[in-house]
């Protein structure tokens, strides 16, 4: 067959199936993000049917997913709220990030990964998954709930963390030596800073650049300045994921609202591709081996989350249902954890059981974080123990 | 009373405030531009019993319900000592006769000894409404009168 033939039928297939999976995720109140994965584990190397005519569009596709993921989250914050979250939340971010950051970093030294392997772990079970928790706190109806904003200051700390990170996991990924690799991380926080104090003061004049009336030239606008800025980042040193983060910081307001609106789609069609891209590169055979690590990981940092949640939100005043509630709604992780074990594999500097630990961490996570969330409630008033408000009141 | 304004990140804001009787009752703004009517639940007032999405002509309807009550209140407050004087609201419902037609068609001074003092509108308040002004779906009217004419005024305004 003709090989174009070949590869459109394949990404059609590829891309209808995902429709499929995605409306049986609607359907059980679930996630998407693990049956994309699941997905591309079917579809890829060793799988059930080897796609390969894809594997080149799918590669670019997902990082462009990558930048339309991290674009999206820039544009849901302005710089001032991501000020006022910080300095909220920046005890609970810092906890947060203990407690969370060092189980992957022990168990990749543990099974002997080395520097590198414990940087992309710590980072791999250290960030939750916005897009889940944001999802969970809207279906659940917390929207109103007293520790929403507590979860939401953590999840901005945590989003802010990601800029600095990925520049500087994406250097020692490169192997740049330990004085490069300095002046790396010198020019990342510079430019962050620099972009934080352009979006703070002339965001608007940013924002007038890509906007336009007209939605067509507003999506070429926003799209090709995402990826411009992207390239640049990337050629910098700088991943190009955290160029499009801050792009999206930098543009605000009504622009910002009109941006979200129009790149949604395109984001989720190429976040779910990035998803696939992922799994389609991971050989299912090695999952079995390390599933039962990715099984005691996800107990542990289940159980940190909820300490930083509990924490937080007690912080605050807020009573014992509501604490549990922080703490399960911080479980779910996702596309972050992907989206860094994906720039780990592409630079070839971590081992493949690191994609096979990182492919079934998020399965289990993306999954039960949900889920908890939903029933930590009942179990926190049935748990017998020191009176909660409803008791003091009896 | 004191409102706490509180940013929701990425989703919106929520402003709220806590009622004597121990239950946060607010609205949440989200960044969509929905508004969500949130009470919290009696047993923990840090979660929500309830969140009701209103689109923005319930947003309105319900402002006005309760709007027009603390209006209704302060007016049977004022003539608590002019015996037989009664404070009542009527809100004009999609059949009413007299939607879309301005309110000196329907006569009510003239028929029944009722004063129109107020109408509520999405929210505000217009004092002392002239005949002409038109009525609208979901307006509250703030009327004053004997217990007999605010029956018969809330008869010509149901049926005409």
């Amino acid at each position: 067959m003709d090989p174009l033939a070949l590869t459109l039928i394949e990404l059609g297939a590829v891309v209808f199936c995902l429709g499929l999976l995605a409306r049986l995720a609607g359907r059980i109140g679930m996630s998407p993000i693990p049956l994309y994965l699941l997905g591309g584990l079917a579809f890829g190397a060793g799988g059930i049917v080897e796609l390969d005519g894809i594997k080149e569009f799918s590669h670019l596709a997902g990082e462009i997913g990558v930048i339309l993921l991290l674009l999206m989250l820039g544009l849901e914050y302005t710089a001032a709220e991501l000020f006022t979250g910080l300095r909220r939340s920046w005890q609970a971010g810092v906890l947060d990030l203990v407690l969370n950051f060092l189980p992957g970093v022990l168990l990749a030294l543990f099974l002997g990964w080395g520097g590198v392997g414990a940087m992309v772990m710590g980072g791999v079970t250290y960030i939750s998954s916005s897009g889940i928790a944001a999802k969970v706190i809207t279906d659940l109806g917390r929207l109103g709930n007293r520790e929403t904003p507590v979860v939401l200051s953590i999840l901005v700390f945590e989003d802010l963390a990601m800029a600095l990170y990925l520049p500087i996991l994406t250097t020692i990924l490169a192997g740049v030596s330990f004085l490069g690799g300095l002046t790396t991380v010198g020019v990342a926080l510079a430019v962050v800073s620099l972009v934080l104090w352009v979006a703070l003061r002339h965001g608007h004049r940013v924002s007038k650049a890509v906007h336009s009336e007209n939605s067509e030239i507003f999506l070429l606008n926003v799209l090709g300045a995402a990826l411009l800025v992207a390239g640049l980042a990337s050629a910098m040193q700088v991943s190009a994921a955290v160029g499009a983060f801050m792009l999206g910081i930098a543009i605000s307001g009504a622009t910002a609202h009109n941006a979200t609106r129009i790149l949604e789609p395109l984001r989720d069609l190429f976040a779910a591709i990035f998803f696939v891209a992922f799994g389609l590169n991971t050989d299912p055979s090695s999952i079995p081996p390390v599933l039962g690590w990715a099984l005691v990981l996800a107990v542990i940092t289940a159980a940190t989350k909820m300490a930083t949640g509990i924490w937080a939100a007690k912080q605050v005043g807020i009573a014992r249902p509501g604490r549990f509630r922080a703490g399960a709604t911080l479980i779910a992780r996702g596309e972050f954890s992907i989206v860094i074990a994906g720039l780990a594999v592409a630079s070839g500097a971590v081992p493949g059981e690191l994609a096979a630990l990182a492919t079934a961490y998020v399965l289990i996570m993306a999954v039960a974080g949900p889920l908890a969330a939903r029933y930590v409630e009942p179990l926190a008033k049935a748990v017998p123990g020191k009176p909660g408000v409803a008791a003091a009141k009896a | 009373m004191n409102v706490d304004e509180t940013n929701l990140p990425g989703l919106g804001r929520r402003k709220d405030f806590m009622t004597a009787s121990g239950r946060r009752i607010g609205v949440v703004e989200r960044r969509e531009g929905q508004t969500e009517l949130i009470i919290s639940a009696w047993d923990d007032p840090d979660t929500c019993q309830a969140s009701i999405p209103l689109n923005s002509e319930e947003a309105a309807t319900l402002g006005n319900l309760l709007g027009g009550q603390h209006l209704t209140m302060k007016l049977t407050e004022e003539h608590k000592d002019v015996p037989g004087i009664v404070t009542r609201q009527f809100s004009i419902t999609p059949d009413s006769p007299f939607q879309h037609q301005p309110m000196g068609k329907a006569c009510i001074r003239t028929r029944c000894g009722v004063s129109i003092v107020a109408i509520m509108r999405e929210g505000e308040v217009l004092p002392s409404p002239g005949p002409d002004v038109v009525l609208h779906t979901g307006d509250l009217l703030i009327a004053v009168g004997t217990q007999e004419g605010l029956d018969t005024a809330a008869d010509i305004l149901r049926n005409g």
